[in-house]
C-alpha cells in the first residue's frame, strides 16, 4: 500500500492505524515471574503411611467418595482401621489449626472407608503378573501393607500368620470399643480378594529353607512386639500379676474374659496401660492405673487418658508399685526432682486390688532372624538399612520389630516402603524416593481468604454405655458433616482453582485453562508484580527471579 | 448488606468461604464475572499501568461487570489520567470496547451528552459511564460531575481513587488523606505531608444531590464491587461508584501489595464501604477482622513520617479517622461491638 492510499483510507487527520495494546509486550518488564507451584501439604509430610490427604480431601469435597478412598488406597490399604486407630498426626501438623481447629482428617477417612465397605467397593490390580513370589512373615498392620502393595505390584504373595486370625496387634493390642473387628475383617478380606494367599495358625520356623522349598524370591518380616516386659513385685502372688498383652490376647481369642477380679491395678502410663484399664472397666471391673510421672509425661495419648477418666478409670500419677500383701499392692509416692525425673519419697500406701496387670512395654521375639547370618540386633529389635531389607539378603523387616514408633499408621507405612524396596530389589534396581516439595507451611498461605469453620464433631457414644459394654466409643460422621469437614481443607500449597490469581492480576496475564485443568501465565505481558502470588490463598505461587 | 454475595449462593464451601474470586465447586453461573472463563477483559493486557496497578484492575472489575449487566451495549467517556494515558497512547488502546476521551474536567458532561444522544437516537439500551481518577472528579471534573448529578442524566460515574494524581507526578488532590506524603505535600515541619481536616467526600456530596444510587467498593473485595456496579446498571438516573485503588508508585508500597492494601484499608476502617439510595445510606460492608491503621500504613512509605516519635499525633488522628468512620457508618459486626 502506498503512503497516498494509507493516508487517503483514514479519517480526517488520522495518520496511523489503530493497534491493540496486545502489541505491547509488557513482559519485558519483569524482573521476577511467577510459577505454579505444588507444595507439599503439612498433613501429607506428618502422615507416617505416606498418604496424600489433600489430593483425597479434594475429591471428598467435590462429592467423589469413591475416588478418593481410591486415592488413599494408593498408599493406605486398610483406611477403616486407620479411620479409628490412627493417632492422626496429620491433624497434628494441619495448618487449619492456626485458624480455628484442625481439619478432621480421620474421621473423613473413615467415613470414606465405611462407604467403601458399604458400597464394597474393589481394588484391581493392574500391573501384569512378575511370576516372583514374596513371602510375607505377620499378618500385622505391617505384614498386610506389604502384601497389598506387592500384589499391586503384580508379584505374589504368601502370608503365614502364628495367630489364628489376621490383624496382629490391631486384634490383640487394641480393644474393640476403639476398633470393632467387623471392620479388621473387611479391610483383611478385601486383602486376600485380591489373590493373597493367607496362612492362619502357620508358624515359620527357618526362612531360608522355607523360601528355598517354596521358591520366594523375598520375604517380609513383619512379626510384631508380642513379648511382655515385666518387673519382679516382692511378695506378690503370681497368679494375681498378668501382663498386658495376654489380658488384650484372651479378650480376643479366649473362651472366657480375663478374671481381672473386683479391682485392678494397671501398672504403666502407655496406650496400653490405658486400653487394659478401660477394658478392665467394661468387664466390670473397678481400674486404678499406676503410673510413676505426671500426667502431662504419660506416653499414653491425651485424648485416651481423657476418655478413661471420662469412663470412671481412675490414675494415680508419681506412684510406683514395690510389694504386695493378700490385700492389695504396695504404692511408693514418688516427686519430681530438677530435672523432672521421679524420686522415692519414702512415703506408702497401699491400693487394695485383686490382680494386677503389667503394661510395661513389649518386646520382640527376634528367635525366627537369630539364626540367619548377618543379621544384627540391637537395643532388642532388628536393624535394617535405608531399604528395610535386613543383614540377610532377600529378607526385609518392618513394624514394631524394627526401630520406630510403634503405631499402626507407622507399620502400615513400613509395608508400604518395603514393597516398593522389595520391587526393586526383585527387579534387581534400588528404589529412589522421588524428590520431596518444599513444605506449604502456615506462612506461605493467604488465610484472610478461608472462612471461620469450625470442626464437627463425631458423634460420642453415652458413658453407660461406655462402661460396660465394648460397643464403639466414637462414632461416624454423616455425609453432610463429612462433606463439611473435607471442605475445611486448606488445600496448603496446591492449587484449588478458586480463581484468585486469574482474577487479581491487573494486566489480564494468566488463562484459565478450565475444570481440571488449572492456570497459565501469559508471560508476554506478565509484569511480575507478585500480586497473584500475594493472594494466592494457599501458597501455590511462587516468585522467581528472571535471568537478566 | 455485608452478606449479599453469600446469601445469593448455593453451594457452601468453607474452605475458602465467598472471598476468593471463584472457586471449582460453584456452578459457572454462580460465580463472578471475572472468574468465568469468556469475560469480556474490556481492559485488555498490553496496557502501560505500572507493575501493581490497583486503577487498572479496578477498571477491568468494574467495566466488565458493566460489561455482562448491559449485554455489552456499553459506552465509557474517560476524564485525562492515568487511566486515560496508560491504555491508549495513540495510536494503541487497550479498550475492548466503545470508549472516548475528550478533556481532564468534562468527562460527567461528555457522558451526559452520548447519554442524551443514545435518547435521542433511540437507542436506550446503551448505557454510558464515565470514569476517571480521583483528580478528574474530586477538583478537576466536579463541576461537570455535580451537573451531570443536579441534572439525573442516565450515566454511571465511577471514580477509581489513588488519593493523588499521580499521572503528573504524585501530586495533592482533595481525595489525599491527611499526613500523606505528596509531591506537594512534603513530610516537613511540625505537621509533616498533607493537613488533616482539608479535602472532600465525593460519595457523600454525591447522595447529598439525592441521586438514585451512591456506593464505595474497593479492589480487595470483587463480590462487593461487581455487586455493587451490577446494581448501579440496573438503576437508571445518575449513579456515583467510587473504587479504591492503591497505587504502588504513589503510596510507595509493593506492587504485590495492591490487594493487601486496599483490604487493610476497609479492615481498618480507613475507607468506608457502603451504598446509598436517593441520599439514604441503605448499607454498609461489615469489616471482617478488625485492625489497627498502622497495620495499613506501615507497608506505604508516603506514611513513614507518621511511624517517628514525633509524628505520634498524626498516627493517633489517623486512628482516630478510623474509629470515627466505624462508629459513624456502624462497620463492626454485630458481635465485635
Amino acid at each position: 500500500m502506498s503512503d497516498q492510499t494509507v493516508i487517503q483510507s483514514k479519517p480526517f487527520a488520522i495518520t496511523l492505524d489503530t493497534g491493540s495494546s496486545l502489541l505491547n509486550k509488557t513482559g519485558s518488564w519483569r524482573t521476577e515471574r511467577p510459577v505454579y507451584v505444588d507444595r507439599l501439604p503439612p498433613c501429607n509430610h506428618a502422615c507416617p503411611a505416606g498418604e496424600n490427604i489433600q489430593q483425597w480431601l479434594s475429591l471428598a469435597e467435590e462429592g467423589d467418595y469413591q475416588g478418593a478412598w481410591r486415592e488413599i488406597m494408593k498408599n493406605n490399604p486398610l483406611p477403616g482401621i486407620m479411620g479409628r486407630a490412627c493417632y492422626h498426626p496429620c491433624e497434628d501438623a494441619c495448618n487449619r489449626a492456626q485458624l480455628d481447629t484442625a481439619v478432621g482428617i480421620n474421621s473423613v477417612e473413615r467415613f470414606l472407608a465405611d462407604e467403601a465397605i458399604r458400597k464394597n467397593w474393589r481394588v484391581e490390580i493392574e500391573n501384569p503378573p512378575s511370576g516372583k513370589k514374596v513371602l510375607v512373615i505377620g499378618a500385622g498392620p505391617s505384614g498386610l501393607s506389604a502384601a497389598y502393595h506387592l500384589a499391586l505390584l503384580g508379584h505374589q504373595v504368601s502370608i503365614h500368620e502364628a495367630g489364628p486370625v489376621a490383624g496382629g496387634m490391631m486384634r490383640f493390642g487394641i480393644p474393640k470399643y476403639r476398633l470393632p473387628r467387623d471392620i479388621v475383617e473387611a479391610e483383611v478380606q478385601r486383602i486376600v480378594d485380591m489373590g493373597v494367599t493367607l496362612n492362619l495358625s502357620s508358624t515359620i520356623d527357618d526362612i531360608p529353607a522355607t523360601m528355598e522349598a517354596n521358591a520366594f524370591d523375598a520375604c517380609f518380616v513383619a512379626i510384631g512386639a508380642h513379648l511382655a516386659n515385666r518387673v519382679d513385685i516382692p511378695a506378690a502372688d503370681a497368679a494375681r500379676v498378668l501382663d498386658a498383652v495376654s489380658v488384650l490376647r484372651d479378650m480376643e481369642t479366649g473362651d472366657v474374659p480375663p478374671q481381672l477380679g473386683r479391682r485392678v491395678v494397671v501398672y504403666g502410663g502407655g496406650n496400653t496401660a490405658v486400653d487394659v484399664a478401660r477394658t478392665a472397666k467394661r468387664l466390670g471391673a473397678e481400674p486404678v492405673i499406676v503410673y510413676r510421672r505426671t500426667r502431662e509425661q504419660m506416653p499414653a495419648h491425651d485424648f485416651e487418658i481423657e476418655e478413661a477418666l471420662e469412663e470412671g478409670v481412675v490414675v494415680n500419677w508419681l506412684s510406683t508399685v514395690t510389694g504386695a500383701d493378700d490385700e492389695g499392692f504396695q504404692i511408693e509416692k514418688m516427686e519430681l526432682d530438677d530435672n523432672g525425673r521421679p524420686q522415692p519419697t519414702g512415703e506408702y500406701e497401699t491400693i487394695e486390688a485383686d490382680s494386677m496387670v503389667m503394661a510395661l512395654g513389649q518386646n520382640v521375639d527376634t528367635t525366627i532372624l537369630e539364626q540367619l547370618p548377618g543379621i544384627e540386633i540391637s537395643d532388642k529389635v532388628v536393624q535394617v538399612d535405608d531399604n528395610m531389607m535386613t543383614g540377610y539378603e532377600g529378607v526385609f523387616a518392618g513394624g514394631d520389630m524394627v526401630p520406630s514408633e510403634r503405631t499402626v499408621t507407622v507399620a502400615v507405612g513400613h509395608g508400604k516402603k518395603a514393597a516398593r524396596h522389595i520391587d526393586a530389589y526383585l527387579h534387581g534396581e534400588r528404589y529412589a524416593r522421588p524428590p520431596q516439595h518444599e513444605i506449604a507451611s502456615y506462612d506461605k498461605l493467604n488465610p484472610w481468604y478461608y472462612t471461620d469453620a469450625n470442626k464437627k464433631l463425631q458423634p460420642i457414644l453415652d458413658i453407660a454405655r461406655r462402661t460396660s459394654t465394648f460397643e464403639e466409643v466414637m462414632g461416624s460422621l454423616d455425609e453432610g458433616n463429612a462433606l463439611f469437614e473435607a471442605r475445611r481443607c486448606l488445600s496448603c500449597g496446591n492449587c484449588f482453582e478458586c480463581d484468585n490469581c486469574y482474577g487479581v492480576c491487573p494486566d489480564n496475564a494468566i488463562t484459565k485453562l478450565g475444570p481440571g485443568n488449572r492456570f497459565e501465565f501469559k508471560y508476554d505481558y506478565c509484569k511480575g508484580c507478585a500480586m497473584c502470588a500475594t493472594e494466592c490463598p494457599c501458597g501455590a505461587i511462587k516468585m522467581v527471579p528472571e535471568d537478566i | 448488606m455485608a452478606q449479599i454475595s453469600e446469601s445469593q449462593q448455593k453451594v457452601k464451601f468453607y474452605q475458602t468461604g465467598t472471598f476468593t474470586v471463584g472457586n471449582r465447586l460453584l456452578d459457572e453461573k454462580q460465580r463472578n464475572v471475572q472468574a468465568t472463563m469468556d469475560r469480556c477483559n474490556s481492559l485488555d493486557s498490553g496496557h502501560r499501568a505500572c507493575q501493581g496497578c490497583g486503577e487498572a484492575l479496578g477498571a477491568r472489575f468494574a467495566i466488565d461487570a458493566a460489561m455482562r449487566a448491559t449485554n455489552n451495549q456499553l459506552i465509557a467517556a474517560n476524564a485525562t489520567g492515568c487511566l486515560e494515558v496508560f491504555t491508549t497512547p495513540y495510536p494503541e488502546t487497550a479498550w475492548s470496547m466503545p470508549w472516548i476521551h475528550s478533556l481532564f474536567g468534562n468527562a460527567a458532561a461528555v457522558a451526559s451528552g452520548i447519554a442524551a444522544a443514545m435518547k435521542v437516537k433511540g437507542r436506550e439500551e446503551v448505557r454510558v459511564i464515565a470514569q476517571g481518577g480521583d483528580g478528574g472528579t474530586t477538583d478537576i471534573g466536579f463541576g461537570c460531575l455535580s451537573g451531570t448529578f443536579d441534572r439525573n442524566d442516565d450515566v454511571l460515574y465511577i471514580c477509581y481513587n489513588n488519593e493523588a494524581y499521580m499521572n503528573t507526578g504524585v501530586q495533592r488532590s482533595s481525595a489525599t488523606p491527611g499526613a500523606a506524603r505528596t509531591a506537594t505535600t512534603m513530610p516537613v515541619g511540625k505537621e509533616p505531608g498533607n493537613a488533616f481536616n482539608t479535602g472532600k467526600s465525593v460519595p457523600l456530596v454525591a447522595m447529598a444531590h439525592m441521586i438514585p444510587y451512591v456506593a464505595t467498593a474497593s479492589v480487595h473485595d470483587l463480590h462487593d464491587l461487581e455487586y455493587k456496579v451490577t446494581k448501579a446498571m440496573a438503576v437508571h438516573g445518575a449513579r456515583y461508584i467510587e473504587i479504591f485503588v492503591p497505587c504502588p508508585l504513589g503510596w510507595g508500597s509493593r506492587p504485590g501489595d495492591t490487594v493487601k492494601l486496599a483490604r487493610l484499608a476497609v479492615e481498618s476502617g480507613m475507607y468506608p464501604l457502603l451504598e446509598a439510595e436517593h441520599g439514604e445510606i441503605s448499607g454498609v460492608t461489615k469489616i471482617r477482622h478488625k485492625v489497627p491503621v498502622d497495620d495499613y500504613l506501615k507497608l506505604q512509605r508516603r506514611f513513614a513520617h507518621v511511624f517517628k516519635p514525633d509524628n505520634a499525633h498524626q498516627l493517633e488522628q489517623l486512628q482516630q479517622i478510623a474509629d470515627t468512620n466505624i462508629k459513624r457508618f456502624d462497620l463492626l459486626p454485630r458481635e465485635d461491638t
